[in-house]
């Protein structure tokens, strides 16, 4: 077996496998078989997430606090992962932020083309501790407006129309200061 | 504990769509590295098995249906996942197996089959985000790199072009590679620049395309290894780590799990001054920027460096730090676990001088192989040796 | 392969059909937590590997591995996830620890099975996609995009049997075995009904079971067939529920000053997939039984070990996978059950937790429940269901419908 070193082969030493074209499946030139399973789920939102929820349906934004390493959560969550203990005082933030990261998507959710680009990032809110925050859409800008740093503040919903989910919030528009 | 040694390895050609069916590429590859190594399924002890989500091969508990294939039916046979972690996970798996003792010779395989999904690959990683506060949104996994690609450019101030400059070397590296999917000797960075816009700053060619494949790897112990080979491959470390899963918590701009796990890796290796001590690695870089990114997390460089060394050329395969030698999945392609045959096999074949065309010059002596998986959290390395 | 492995802290909520109130990461939370207190470490600092135990599917995400490290203490730090059962956990975790690269690791389990609204369906999933899912039910084969569309001279396919409404439950599959096991050992329906009434007995003396039941034998009987010969009661309900243990080298648990409770043996086996091929003997039990005790240096099963918790997410799986184990002669198991030798009080008690039929099936968790009700015996805190004196316990589970997998795990009192 050790004989092998003295021609030295290049490996891989081959590629096994058949190529399977898009073409080859359109004309049926191969067979396949199909299945949509049935696959539903209603996950438990658990303390935490539920005040969040709530308090968005109230048009507010809940953060927690961590009383040992004196972070101000959002979103929030009932137990602190560095301390590794639960978090105690519920503290309301404001509902503007920083825009910490973005991109303009010309993809939708299964990776089919979209025309005008999704704005999305990830905004840290105010009031909470710095990098804390949640991703959410943007509007009211043109893209090439859209700057990591810049400031912003939520548009939400008609209050009839919001149902306790994250979509309460349309979406983050550009904040100036001192605006209401 | 034992020491291990690399007996053996193979891997299937990668594809957007393979004929066969998730068991028979887990055999293909199987059956290679089982080659190469020189021995049978029965002399296998244990079987460790790497496959990312269920939901691209559309099969639960897909680990029980791929047993067959994996030569693995009536053994000891465990699967392991983190995402897109697995492909280096499953052989760190493998390793604690045979270090610890309790077997001898265990192979591991890794599978993925992405074109069984339907639309598309994507409409899996739709649910791997979180389903009370971004799945409403209606995401595309393309955006969570779009977005950790931008805080990586802004915050060291990097230049789209640097980043270009990783696809264009490693599909250009991907050339001699029998198994490669985009391997294209004349790409050049205006192509990459000029292609279709997916997810600002994300494009077409900034990303490593969705494929079917397997690959294999074959470990036996320090008791065993002088039957197969008189120079074998040791495996020197493994780290791995994992951090928050609220990723929206963090800053972006720098891997720090990834430096967790380097560091364990290192530890174990005795590497103390990574950049001079390991002469070549292979960074998981699904994205171009994100060999970067890995680069320093794995302490291969400062902060933001990396595109520098990029542009230097001194990660080319006849550089000084050889980055991706094999084409990296931007040229050999991502079936997410499979990716082993890239990141494990090919720093394999690099060190036993196995790699034909696209051996590193300058005899190899310490190889990385990383990879990162999960929601942006999740890092494994391995360190191998001559 | 000098270190040993020692148990050094359990933890676990309680088993509850549903828990709307608590989300996945919080079960996972209080199980962890109590487990840590119990070893007295903090897992900030003195724990240096995590592992979990969890299937996607179970969980409703593609990787369930991101949604973990929270919760458990894990981040930064070393962590995993095993697709298996929670005795798989344990096994990788004692190979871990004999690697000498991490001296104190944490392995947990669980199940959300209340958040699954289809059941049945998903596990319906897990079926071979093309010989096996198409004849359980009807499918509608779509057009494949960009494919010629479907007329009357090319209509569109159907999958699988037509004439059916509705997908066939995955569980058929434990009809065919247990039909096949009657046969076998010459067992009876209501043998196998006795199991059910044992197992809801024991768990009347388990705090955190939530399926114990005063039935009869003719009630078991007179329970709907859904899978003949299986009936409803024969079938363990699902259940919440979330099982941590911390596992450490002898050196670091003498020094925590816990009780030692070594994990002595684990082995672990799957048969092929192939469900047409496959034996209905239960092999895979056999073999990580083999191994197992190989590991722990037993040489007689029966008489060297005092407990045994065995999967028994069907009640004739109890009786099977005492048979498969060797810890029953083939068609001996029902025979020991009759005269009570299974019984808390009896010769060879088994599953004194109440098991699956009595604490619910927690899916992945199903392993470390038995464990934990093992490792609880040996420390001497089971209470009414105590076993005076046990010394050795066999913990075994079964990947569940429709694998061939299984794992089992030795625990001794040091």
């Amino acid at each position: 077996m050790t004989e092998k070193k003295e021609q030295k082969e290049s490996y891989p030493k081959y590629a096994p496998g058949t190529h399977v074209h898009d073409k080859d499946i359109y004309e049926r030139k191969i067979t396949y078989t199909w299945w949509e399973p049935e696959v539903q789920y209603s996950w438990s939102l658990g303390p935490a997430m539920s005040r969040f929820l709530q308090e968005l349906k109230a048009g507010k934004i809940i953060g927690i606090k961590c009383n040992r390493c004196r972070r101000v959560i959002v979103p929030p969550r009932m137990f602190c992962e560095y301390c590794y203990g639960p978090t105690s005082d519920w503290v309301y933030l404001k509902d503007t932020g920083t825009v910490e990261t973005f991109s303009l998507s010309y993809l939708d959710a299964d990776a089919r083309r979209i025309e005008e680009p999704i704005l999305i990032g990830v905004i840290s809110i105010d009031g909470a501790s710095p990098k804390h925050g949640f991703m959410h859409y943007f509007g009211e800008m043109k893209p090439e407006e859209l700057k990591i740093g810049m400031k912003v503040k939520a548009v939400w919903k008609p209050e009839n129309e919001r149902e306790g989910s994250i979509t309460d919030i349309k979406y983050f528009k550009p904040f100036r200061g001192g605006e209401e | 504990m034992k020491d291990v040694a690399v007996i053996g390895a193979g891997m299937t050609l990668f594809r957007r769509r393979l004929k066969e069916t998730g068991k028979e590429l887990s055999f293909l590859a199987a059956k290679m590295a089982l080659e190469e190594a020189g021995i049978q399924k029965s002399d296998l002890d244990m079987v460790v098995m790497g496959s990312a989500p269920d939901a691209f091969d559309g099969i639960h508990m897909k680990g029980e249906n791929l047993i067959d294939g994996a030569a693995a039916a009536g053994k000891p046979y465990v699967r392991v996942f983190n995402g897109g972690g697995t492909g280096v996970f499953a052989p760190i798996a493998g390793w604690w197996h045979v270090a610890s003792g309790v077997a001898d010779i265990v192979m591991v395989v890794c599978e993925e089959k992405m074109g069984s999904c339907y639309p598309h690959p994507q409409t899996a990683f739709r649910h791997i985000w979180d389903p009370i506060i971004d799945r409403p949104l209606n995401p595309n996994l393309i955006w969570l790199f779009a977005m950790e690609m931008n805080r990586y450019m802004t915050v060291y101030n990097i230049k789209k072009e640097d980043i270009a400059r990783v696809a264009v070397k490693n599909k250009r590296n991907a050339v001699g590679h029998p198994c490669a999917q985009l391997a294209d000797p004349n790409i050049t960075i205006d192509d990459v620049l000029n292609s279709e816009v997916m997810a600002w700053p994300v494009q077409r060619l900034d990303v490593s395309p969705p494929s079917d494949g397997a690959s294999a790897l074959i470990y036996c112990s320090k008791d065993k290894v002088h039957q197969f080979t008189d120079d074998p491959i040791w495996v020197d470390g493994v780290g791995w780590g994992i951090d928050s899963t609220m990723w929206t918590n963090r800053d972006l701009c720098f891997p720090r799990y990834v430096a967790t796990a380097a560091k364990m890796a290192y530890k174990m290796a005795g590497i103390t001054n990574p950049p001079k001590d390991i002469d070549f690695a292979e960074p998981y870089d699904p994205f171009d920027y994100k060999e970067l990114h890995h680069m320093e997390g794995l302490l291969l460089c400062k902060k933001g460096e990396a595109p520098i060394l990029t542009r230097e050329g001194v990660t080319q395969r006849d550089g000084d730090l050889p980055i991706c030698p094999s084409g990296g999945l931007l040229g050999v392609g991502n079936p997410i676990a499979a990716t082993m045959g890239q990141k494990v096999c090919e720093v394999y074949w690099q060190l036993a001088g196995k790699a034909g065309k696209r051996q590193i010059p300058g005899d190899p002596r310490v190889g990385v192989g990383q990879a990162w998986g999960d929601i942006m959290q999740m890092a494994t390395v391995i360190v191998l040796r001559r | 392969m000098s270190r040993k492995v020692c148990v050094i802290g359990i933890g676990h909520t309680d088993f509850n059909s549903m828990t709307p109130d608590m989300q996945w990461k919080e079960i996972m939370y209080e199980a962890c937590q109590k487990s840590y207190v119990d070893a007295g470490v903090d897992p900030r600092k003195d724990i240096d590997s995590f592992i979990t135990c969890a299937e996607d599917y179970w969980e409703g995400f593609s990787i369930f591995d991101e949604f973990v490290p929270d919760q458990i203490g894990a981040v930064l730090r070393p962590c995993c996830t095993v697709c298996g059962d929670g005795i798989y956990g344990l096994g990788n975790a004692y190979m871990q620890i004999k690697t000498g690269i991490v001296d104190v690791v944490a392995v947990e389990a669980h199940s959300k099975a209340s958040d699954m609204l289809t059941y049945g369906d998903i596990v319906l999933f897990a079926y071979d996609p093309i010989f096996e899912r198409p004849i359980s039910g009807p499918v509608e084969r779509p057009n494949y995009a960009g494919s010629p569309s479907y007329s009357k001279e090319r209509p569109k396919p159907l999958v699988g049997s037509t004439d059916e409404k509705e997908r066939i439950h995955p569980y058929f599959l434990a009809g065919l075995e247990m039909q096949h096991y009657l046969r076998k050992t010459n067992t009876t329906e209501e043998q196998c009904a006795s199991v059910v009434v044992k197992n809801k007995k024991n768990a009347f003396n388990n705090p955190y079971a939530d399926y114990e039941a005063k039935i009869s034998v003719d009630d078991v009987m007179s329970s709907e067939y859904l899978f003949k010969p299986i009936k409803r009661l024969d079938i363990s309900p699902n259940v919440d529920g979330a099982v941590s243990f911390v596992l450490a080298d002898e050196k670091t648990a003498k020094n925590l000053g816990v009780e030692l409770i070594y994990l002595s043996g684990f082995g672990w086996s799957s048969e092929t997939p192939w469900l047409s091929t496959r034996g209905m003997d239960a092999a895979y039990a056999t073999k990580a039984a083999k191994m197992a005790y190989k590991m722990a240096g037993i040489l007689q099963p029966r008489k060297e070990i005092d407990i045994a918790e065995v999967d028994d997410r069907f009640s004739y799986k109890e009786l099977q996978h005492l048979e498969a184990m060797g810890l029953a002669r083939p068609g001996e198991a029902a025979q020991m059950l009759e005269e009570g030798v299974l019984d808390v009080k009896g010769s060879f008690p088994t599953n004194t937790s109440g098991g699956s039929l009595g604490v619910g099936n927690s899916l992945e968790a199903t392993g470390l429940q038995k464990s934990l009700e093992i490792v609880t015996q040996l420390r001497g805190y089971a209470g009414k269901r105590q076993v005076p004196g046990a010394e050795i316990g066999i913990a075994q589970a079964w990947r569940g419908i429709p694998s061939g997998s299984g794992a089992v795990a030795i625990f001794k009192r040091g």
